[in-house]
């Protein structure tokens, strides 16, 4: 049981989009704040496309795609989220754009909204701290692609009260969802691990240990991981890699989440990943070589 | 492609029957030489004429290939490859192989490894002659950080393997895997990292030192 109804987005980029298909389909009344009206369009042709695919897939019929596309509506204001329960920003990931955003959302906001963040670097306790209303503020942070990934990490702030976790956990789970509890802590759980994880990989490459085509048979083969570490940062992109690992570095100051000289050079010769033909490996179309 | 087997016993790769060990027994001119078990070492000093085989291939423990082969200037290599199926602990062993070579290895020598251990089902992965290869390298400091963040209360340790099994794949979060595989056995290989590069991310979480201790006594 959840007490929420209606959910508010704020921000429609590749997170926000993504967690508003996840609530809309889940049967909330879902509102999407975004200050650039293209964002919203965008995000917009992106759903129907995802839900015609749905129907497509016999996952869901045409009824029950017109009813979700029906109550997921957008905003360029504020105030727009006025009526909401519960709002998950997934605005730019920048301490002081996230203030302003709070700042505004608690006047117009009820004293009962719950304010949630799907940051990936920030502390909740200092997004929190912004917020007007800290003990109604917890993080939940999803993962690329929102609207296929089950996983939601979970953290409250410092002042968070156990009722607002409370009642985020179980509309994460009414969501259909999978929450897991972490503390307000850098990198959370997952980035906290993989990221290092990465590094040491590049470190590999790196120092010659092994070439990436190796390191990343050895660890499929080994360990049954679907991708290699190399193979994925293609995917994520080098330069995507690079902030994150900058920020959890800055935060924590372990030496493994240090980013290897390699990650630079490779980024300034244009070697960022599939998205530019080429990182550890090279791409033409969809095949990879050197694998 | 014959070649000869010299089992000296304890193999931690071939713990049990595999195809490569039965098919040692293939008439034929021998092009490659498999030397196995706890005691490679000495059986590998034995090996003469060394220079007419394709490759000789010793079982590597923790150990380095240069300890089995010398070292010369970062200019060694030859027909002599180290190798290692890998395992986790008490897990059996999986189908990958690292294989070792030195700076100077020829390319013969390694593609005649690689057939073998190939022909036989057998996944291979080319390292070069660093302590710990590749997996044990990349993976024992992040085990030792998912056992100190359990500690620290980070999350629960469900939490700790549901969060890297659905959002990264992972069959098994590393808690799980490691009580399976044994916590006592990830103390000794990571302590062993540790010795050789004297890296704290190697140095055995504290959980580890306590099965450790428990299985001593
Ligand atoms: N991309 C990922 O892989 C990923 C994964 C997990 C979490 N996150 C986090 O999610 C958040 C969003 O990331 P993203 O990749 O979706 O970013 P994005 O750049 O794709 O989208 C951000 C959107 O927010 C809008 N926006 C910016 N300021 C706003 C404001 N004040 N009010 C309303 N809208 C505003 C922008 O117009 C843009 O459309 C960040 O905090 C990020 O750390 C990202």
């Amino acid at each position: 049981m959840t007490a929420i109804k209606t959910v508010g987005v704020a921000g429609s980029g590749t997170m926000g989009a993504g967690i508003a298909i996840v609530a809309a389909r889940a049967g909330f009344k879902t509102i999407v704040y975004d200050t650039r009206p293209e964002a919203l369009a965008r995000a917009r042709k992106q759903t129907e496309g995802f839900f015609a695919k749905s129907v497509e897939r016999k996952k869901l019929t045409q009824e029950q795609v017109d009813r979700i596309l029906a109550d997921l509506t957008a905003t360029t204001e504020a105030a727009g989220l006025a009526a909401c329960d519960i709002v998950i920003e997934a605005v730019f990931e920048d301490l002081k754009v996230k203030h302003g955003l709070l700042e505004a959302l608690n006047r117009v906001c009820p004293p009962h909204t719950i304010f949630a963040s799907n940051t990936s670097t920030l502390s909740i306790t200092e997004i929190a701290a912004g917020s007007g209303r800290e003990d109604r503020f917890v993080g939940t942070h999803f993962c690329l692609p929102a609207q296929l990934m089950k996983l939601v990490e979970m953290s409250p702030g410092l002042k968070t009260s156990d009722e607002t976790f409370q009642t985020a956990w179980d509309f994460c789970k009414a969501m259909g969802q999978v929450p897991v509890k972490t503390k307000d802590n850098p990198g959370f759980i997952l980035n906290y691990f993989l990221i290092p994880f990465n590094n040491d990989a590049i470190r590999l490459v790196e120092a010659g240990v092994a070439a990436p085509a190796d390191i990343d048979r050895a660890i499929k083969t080994a360990l049954g991981y679907p991708m290699g570490p190399l193979e994925l940062l293609d995917l994520v992109g080098l330069d995507t890699h690079l902030l994150v690992a900058e920020a959890l570095y800055a935060a924590t100051h372990e030496p493994r989440a240090a980013v290897p000289a390699l990650v630079r050079r490779m980024i300034a010769a244009g070697r960022l990943g599939r998205k530019t033909g080429g990182g550890f490996y090279t791409y033409s179309g969809n095949a990879m070589f050197g694998g | 492609m014959a070649f000869q087997l010299i089992d000296t016993g304890g193999s931690r790769s071939f713990p049990e029957r595999h195809p490569l060990l039965t098919a040692a027994a293939e008439r034929g001119e021998v092009v490659v030489v498999v030397i196995i078990g706890a005691r490679a070492a000495e059986a590998f000093r034995s090996v003469g004429s060394r220079e007419r085989y394709a490759a000789i291939l010793i079982e590597l423990g923790t150990e380095c290939l240069g300890t089995h082969t010398g070292e010369a200037r970062g200019e060694e290599g030859s027909n002599v490859l180290g190798f290692a199926r890998f395992r986790l602990g008490t897990a059996p062993p999986s189908d990958l192989v690292e294989l070792v070579h030195q700076p100077r290895t020829p390319e013969t020598a390694i593609s005649a490894a690689r057939k073998l251990f190939e022909d036989h089902g057998l996944k291979v992965a080319l390292c070069g002659d660093f302590p710990g290869r590749i997996i044990d390298r990349l993976v024992r400091p992040y085990y030792n950080a998912a056992l100190r963040r359990l500690d620290e209360g980070l999350a629960s340790a469900d939490d700790l393997d549901t969060t890297l099994k659905l959002g990264l794949g992972y069959p098994e979060g590393p808690i799980q895997l490691l009580e399976r595989t044994g916590l006592a056995e990830h103390f000794d290989i990571t302590q062993a990292l540790y010795a050789a590069c004297g890296d704290p991310a190697y140095a055995p979480a504290r959980r580890a030192r306590v099965a450790k201790q428990r299985q001593k006594t």
